[in-house]
């Protein structure tokens, strides 16, 4: 394979690490914790999409539009019953409880669906396109569109609506947001609900690339597409799509031509290096502390 | 005062049940289930004391232990098959062993911390959680062998030809095997009391003051002349040094360990056992270690069921301790309990 092709498959998983990643950045951003539970609700997603193009033999669309709605009710779920009773709590307490919901949604998938790999089943057409020698197939110019287009109307939703301008205010300042009359429950809880409803369509996209679901199938693709929001400065939309862009290239430019073994330890360097020289991220802003 | 008091409580707890174990150890009266958890949560306590001082006494959020006890044990295990041929006491040996895993994690803390250090809060947690990947990636990867002519190594491939009677010490993914296992349950206690002690001591010090101070305010502490990076560093080099001991000790207690058994989930799993101990509580570490190692080895009759339970158990801890009505009924109980105090004080 040549090099060019390299950067479009490095693209394509590029772009499901992006929307994963601005699921949890949007998170980070508002409700200042760490959802370690985002992969896993990746996991349900894939599952119910499984569920949804198998057993019930739906196509594509209504496949992916049911894995939505159940990833989002599970998101919202998730931060009314285990998030919200900790709102004044440390940000410790918070993260071991998403660490929790981590455990139980992995465990009940276990119980639910067994630890039996299933094939996920090929929902796209297998065409490709040719481009000067060079075949792109259509799951990936799909992929990639996707991403760009959900990046693009994430930005113009939390730049030009009423509704955006409230999550920016609660991301600024949560109790002079209250003062201002914005209902920041509503908001917190608006923002679980976009980034879960991502994570399912990641989980599609991701699948359709890595074809075997798993309880554990969230784990990893969670953790990396948590290193690309912090790679690209967490908090930060575009960063978050610069960032999982960048993460999937290095990550199979690095299997491609140095080791594939190695491409994780890799991916990590790289990011423990982007950290050192810009400690805030690439497109993160440095808050300074005032005294 | 206080400090003291639970200083003596968590000696004397380590103790009696010490005391406790090796008598039912001896008389046979222990499942071997129980027994093969004995040096396991030892090594757990060490590295959630190490955690401990580094998460809740110097507030920095590390996500990287487990990669600390895995150079620790991997360490451990190679110059304890090193040495096999020059030294046969095996107490010598688990010692040395256990010196050198410290030592080397010990650099790595410094190697990581030296950068690091001056990011904080989630950044440098997520460095830390790269870090432990990275230590994984590596090992999995690392193959180290030994004959007459000295060490072998190879990386990703396994290209080390040994000659006859030489012995592989690191295979790839399948790590260590064949290991001697000269670990015990005494030098396990003995570790989990040196980390304590030391930890106490800390505290008390003037070190352990500024590496509070840094934590409560970092700018206030600078101003005041503190070096807030190189007591941070101090913190995190001695916590790493904690888990690579553990980690030799680990190791060095299983025939076969495989590198991947030290992957987030175990990272994860220590800072549990520090959180609901209690940040900055030792005495609430070492009893968090006990009863969350061996809670899901009591609900294996429930089999699928128990790390459900274990998840449930978990988060509903975190609503507990973190509600309001029981914050408030606990601050009544400790007002009641120091107006007696004080009346007894006044008669």
């Amino acid at each position: 394979m040549s090099f060019l092709s390299y950067l479009i498959n490095g693209l394509r998983l590029g772009s499901v690490y992006a929307i994963i990643a601005l699921g949890y950045t949007m998170v980070y951003g508002i409700a200042k914790m760490l959802n370690f539970a985002h992969g896993d609700v990746i996991m349900v997603g894939a599952y119910t999409a499984f569920f949804a193009a198998t057993a019930a033999g739906l196509p594509l669309i209504p496949a992916v539009l049911l894995a939505m709605a159940v990833c989002t009710v599970l998101g919202v779920a998730i931060e009314r019953f285990a998030y919200k009773p900790l709102r004044s709590a440390t940000s410790l307490s918070v993260l071991i409880t998403a660490i929790g919901v981590s455990y139980l949604l992995q465990n009940a998938a276990q119980l639910l669906w067994t630890s039996n790999p299933r094939i996920f089943p090929s929902l796209f057409s297998n065409g490709a396109f040719e481009l000067g020698g060079l075949s792109i197939s259509y799951v990936t110019v799909i992929t990639i569109v996707t991403c760009i287009v959900i990046m693009v109307c994430l930005m113009l939703f939390v730049n030009k609506t009423r509704t955006g301008s409230a999550m920016r205010a609660c991301a600024e300042d949560q109790g002079a947001a209250a003062l201002m009359g914005i209902n920041v429950n509503r908001i917190i809880s608006l923002t679980f609900a976009i980034g879960s409803g991502l994570a399912a369509i990641a989980s599609v996209l991701l699948c359709s690339t890595y074809p075997t679901v798993t309880p554990t199938l969230g784990a990893m693709p969670g953790i990396k597409a948590f290193t690309a929001a912090v790679f690209g400065g967490i908090g930060s939309i575009p960063g978050a799509f610069l960032g999982g862009l960048l993460l999937g290239i290095i990550e199979i430019l690095a299997g491609a031509y140095i080791s594939t073994q190695l491409s994780d330890a890799i991916v990590f360097a790289v990011l423990i290096i982007v950290l050192l020289i810009r400690p805030s991220g690439l497109l993160g802003k440095k808050v300074r502390e005032k005294v | 005062m206080n400090n003291k008091r639970s200083q003596i409580v968590s000696f004397s707890i380590i103790i009696i049940l010490y005391a406790v174990l090796e008598i039912l150890l001896k008389t046979g009266n222990l499942s071997s289930l129980f027994s093969s958890l004995l040096i396991p949560v030892c090594c757990y306590m060490a590295a959630a004391i190490g955690l401990n001082l580094n998460v809740g006494i110097s507030g920095e959020l590390n996500l990287g232990q487990a990669g600390f006890m895995s150079i620790g044990a991997f360490t451990g295990i190679c110059v304890s098959g090193m040495l096999s041929g020059v030294i046969s006491n095996g107490v010598i040996r688990l010692v040395t062993a256990m010196i050198v895993g410290m030592i080397l994690a010990g650099v790595f803390g410094i190697l990581i911390g030296i950068p690091t250090l001056k990011l904080s809060g989630d950044y440098l947690a997520i460095v830390t959680l790269a870090f432990g990947e990275i230590i994984k990636s590596l090992v999995t990867n690392l193959y180290l062998g030994m004959d007459s002519r000295g060490l072998h190594f190879s990386f990703v491939q396994n290209k080390v030809s040994l000659e006859p009677g030489g012995k592989m010490l690191l295979n790839g993914a399948m790590g260590a095997t064949g290991t001697e296992r000269i670990a015990s349950f005494t030098a396990g206690v003995i570790l989990v009391l040196i980390c304590l002690a030391f930890v106490y001591n800390l505290m008390d010090s003037g070190s352990g003051r500024a590496i509070m101070a840094a934590r409560d305010n970092r700018i206030a502490a600078s101003s005041i002349g503190i070096d807030v990076t190189r007591t941070k560093m101090l913190a995190f080099v001695v916590s790493a040094g904690m888990a690579g001991a553990a980690g030799a000790l680990y190791g060095l207690s299983f025939s076969t360990l495989e590198p991947r058994k030290f992957d987030f989930n175990l990272s994860i799993m220590i800072l549990v056992y520090v959180v609901l101990g209690g940040l900055g509580n030792m005495t609430g570490t070492l009893i968090a270690t006990m009863l969350l190692v061996t809670l899901p080895q009591m609900l294996r009759g429930l089999s699928d069921f128990r790390m459900l339970i274990y998840a449930i158990v978990l988060i509903a801890m975190m609503l507990i301790t973190n509600n309001e009505k029981v914050k408030i009924f606990i601050e009544k109980m400790r007002l009641r309990r120091k107006e007696k105090g004080a009346g007894n004080g006044e008669n």
